[in-house]
């Protein structure tokens, strides 16, 4: 027992330390390109992790989280196109003009400082987020019913921003790539590295934070609300707060980490309020394993990075692809990859193949003449 | 009058398409509790098969009858439909049941795949292909019973499958020589024609009713009443039904689920066709048809509540007319002198997509007070 332990521990040790051999060595080796996609895929990694805390942990099933991200991505975004529009008329962004606006709207003048941007990045998606969670959670509704709602209001949100010309671009969205940021443009190479690194290091502070909350006795009645949520009522807790705290927790995550994509992207636009996308979030997670947080950073940057090789080389083969990852990890692997690793699932093969002997355990000493090492 | 009548016809017609798309997956949802992501696709297939039919009754020995397409367009489109959800059910969603955030996931999947397909394999080869599942897979019900019996049963289904390849692909020859002659080898978004007296309008007290309209309302009237009497009457309706109530106890009586969920599936599915056909009438027919209705069909099953038709029909109804009183900025021209204040606030809302928005947030806060819908399921359960 203490030996498999042992084993795991050292499993994951050694995935850490190639993780940040990577990264360490990542922008000497790879092209400028290669970096700037590696640094939004590890973006993502951040909203993968918030996606694991709610779904993986608690057991709800969001479809919606392309809100939240895209919300993190415009308020960075108005931020630096107000930064940069000195030269424009009246002070304001270019593309008012397209439409005769001469007044800046009353919700772009707080982004004029950059520490209500700072705050404004994680908290505006965390509130909405929790506003949001809460009229669901405080009705009981779950399951498939709140990832419906969730779906529905991103199909809202996306209308709204989509619709909306005077206020934020409408369709267009919002570039930030021609902006400037410290007198720099943010599109340029050193800017983009300098970028790397924050997300990199954000990512690591995000896994932390996350590892620390599903530690805590918090994370423990997350886990408890996901197995059994009425038992966890019974024994006096009040299933909505958490559900409410964890779902802004996400959301905040969300938030941060679509502003990072969109300073590394260049743009930020309702696009990133599609349906496809969001759910793409939780295969990443799933793939990657639900319930392990390191299984959701794995997910996200491996699966993006797989997506943008896959569909440079075979475009129309991609959508097959991940059609099929969906369905095969969802019949076969629920746990996803990690999960399965982690739950000895490599052994059962070797098993199965005649190469080991079976562990035997507990319940299968139980069950007389059973060979096979259930998980 | 005129105005109420024209915001009435309107919401109905709206309401309508919503309410047949609707209609399967309530079905659905409330035996299994299964959200079928794919419903949107299944609905694709309807609305492809609409149009390949009327390629076929293009051809000169079937012109004569070709005003009634759209009545063999409705059967085809529930026959594939249905086949194609019941194969959808053998191989992916029996084995996910108890799991429905998985269901839903892995049936985001296949309407990835089915949209993929759609766009990457002509219109000729995919019905080629379907005619093939239909042949191979519904022959045994047609074949004598004693030749299933004897003991070359494997011989026999090899010999119908075999036969089944033939005539898909003799299938597909023929339809990609038809596309090509009618100038349309393209499977990206392709045009049903209506045939002609389906065109133009009917005149009642000086409003013009499109007959479109009128024909899509009366399908819905149709299949409804038609699930309602399969559901109420006979033996098969009566078991999804109680399977619906409580599964275990069903099981525990003798009645075989696994058998009810097929069915289920596949009338589900096979409605699902219906809307397709319905769908196609109104627009073009392209890979993305189907997920352009399938979060309407979400609001209403939520709305409605589960598994209740009256919930799913009151609540298409309700969007409909709703999304045209406010899209349309009809209530301005109801009442043209409102407050000022008032009239931007409706303003604002008066394009389809806000009207969406509104529509959303009147649904969340309808939910804070009725948190099951219009007509909740009562139960005993912790679980409600």
């Amino acid at each position: 027992m203490n030996k498999i332990t042992k084993n795991k521990r050292w499993l994951s040790f050694l995935i850490w330390v190639l993780i940040i051999a990577f990264i360490i060595s990542a922008p000497s080796i790879l092209p400028v390109f290669r970096l700037n996609l590696l640094g939004r895929y590890l973006s993502l990694a951040i909203v993968a992790l918030g996606v694991d805390l709610i779904w993986g942990y608690t057991g709800l099933l969001s479809l919606g989280q392309g809100i939240f991200f895209a919300l993190g991505g415009y308020c960075s975004a108005m931020y630096l196109q107000l930064n940069s529009s000195q030269d424009f008329p009246n002070n304001i962004p270019e593309f008012f003009g397209l439409y005769g606006v001469t007044k800046l709207p009353f919700f772009w003048e707080p982004f004029k400082s950059p520490i209500f941007t700072l705050i404004a990045i994680w908290l505006i998606p965390a509130l909405i987020s929790a506003f949001l969670g809460f009229l669901v959670f405080r009705n009981r509704i779950k399951g498939v019913y709140f990832s419906i709602l969730t779906q529905a209001a991103l199909l809202v949100f996306f209308n709204f921003f989509n619709g909306q010309q005077k206020l934020i671009n409408g369709t267009n969205g919002l570039k930030t790539d021609v902006t400037q940021l410290f007198g720099q443009m943010v599109g340029s190479d050193s800017m983009q590295r300098l970028f790397f690194w924050l997300t990199a290091i954000i990512v690591i502070m995000a896994w932390f934070f996350s590892r620390w909350i599903v530690r805590e006795r918090f994370g423990n009645v997350l886990i408890g609300i996901r197995d059994d949520e009425p038992r966890v009522r019974f024994m006096g807790y009040n299933p909505t707060y958490f559900k409410t705290i964890v779902f802004g927790i996400a959301g905040a995550l969300a938030g941060i980490s679509g502003a990072l994509y969109t300073v590394q992207s260049g743009i930020v636009s309702p696009q990133f309020m599609t349906v496809p996308f969001s759910i793409e979030m939780v295969i990443w997670v799933a793939v990657g394993g639900r319930g392990t947080l390191l299984g959701a950073i794995l997910g996200a940057v491996i699966i993006n990075y797989a997506k943008s090789l896959v569909s440079e080389a075979l475009p129309a083969s991609w959508m097959f692809i991940q059609g099929g990852l969906f369905i095969f990890v969802v019949t076969t692997l629920p746990e996803g990859f990690l999960g399965w690793i982690q739950s000895d699932g490599p052994r059962n093969i070797m098993v199965r193949l005649g190469l080991r002997r079976p562990l035997s355990t507990y319940p299968s000493l139980e069950a007389d003449g059973k060979e096979e090492v259930k998980p | 009058m005129q105005l109420i009548l024209e915001s009435l016809f309107n919401g109905a017609a709206i309401g309508s398409v919503l309410l047949i798309a609707a209609l399967g997956l309530a079905i659905v949802f409330g035996l299994m509790g299964v959200i079928n992501l794919a419903h949107g696709e299944l609905m694709m297939i309807g609305a492809y098969s609409t149009y390949v039919t009327q390629l076929v009754f293009r051809l000169p020995a079937l012109k004569f009858f070709y005003s009634t397409y759209v009545i063999v367009a409705l059967a085809i489109a529930f026959v594939v439909s249905a086949v194609v959800g019941i194969l959808l059910e053998k191989t992916i969603i029996r084995r996910l049941y108890g799991s429905p955030l998985e269901t839903l996931l892995a049936t985001w999947g296949v309407s990835l795949i089915l949209q993929q397909f759609v766009r990457s394999v002509p219109l000729a080869y995919a019905s080629g292909l379907i005619v093939t599942l239909l042949i191979g897979l519904l022959s045994s019900f047609f074949l004598p019973e004693n030749i299933l019996k004897y003991k070359h049963k494997k011989f026999v289904k090899l010999i119908t499958w075999i036969i089944s390849i033939f005539s898909g692909l003799l299938i597909a020859n023929c339809l990609s020589s038809t596309i090509s002659k009618l100038g349309r080898a393209s499977a990206r978004n392709v045009d049903v024609t209506a045939p002609s007296w389906m065109r133009g309008g009917v005149e009642f007290i000086g409003i013009t009713f499109p007959i479109t309209r009128i024909v899509i309302i009366v399908i819905t009237i149709i299949s409804i009443i038609g699930v309602t009497y399969f559901l109420n009457k006979s033996v098969w309706g009566m078991r999804i039904r109680a399977v619906t109530q409580n599964r275990s106890m069903s099981d525990c009586l003798g009645i075989s689920t696994e058998k009810v969920d097929v069915l289920t599936f596949g009338i589900g599915s096979g409605l699902a066709g219906i809307a397709g056909v319905a769908v196609s009438l109104l627009g073009s027919v392209g890979p993305n048809v189907g997920s352009n209705y399938i979060v309407g069909c979400f609001m209403v099953v939520v709305l409605g509540g589960v598994g209740n038709l009256l919930g799913t029909i009151i609540a298409s109804f309700a969007i409909g007319i709703m999304t045209d009183l406010i899209g349309a900025g009809r209530l301005l021209t109801v009442w043209p002198d409102m407050p000022d204040s008032l009239s931007t606030i409706i303003d604002f809302f008066a394009t389809t997509s806000m009207a969406r928005v509104l529509i959303f947030a009147l649904i969340v806060i309808f939910l804070q007070f009725r948190p099951t819908g219009l007509f909740p399921q009562k139960g005993r359960m912790v679980e409600g």
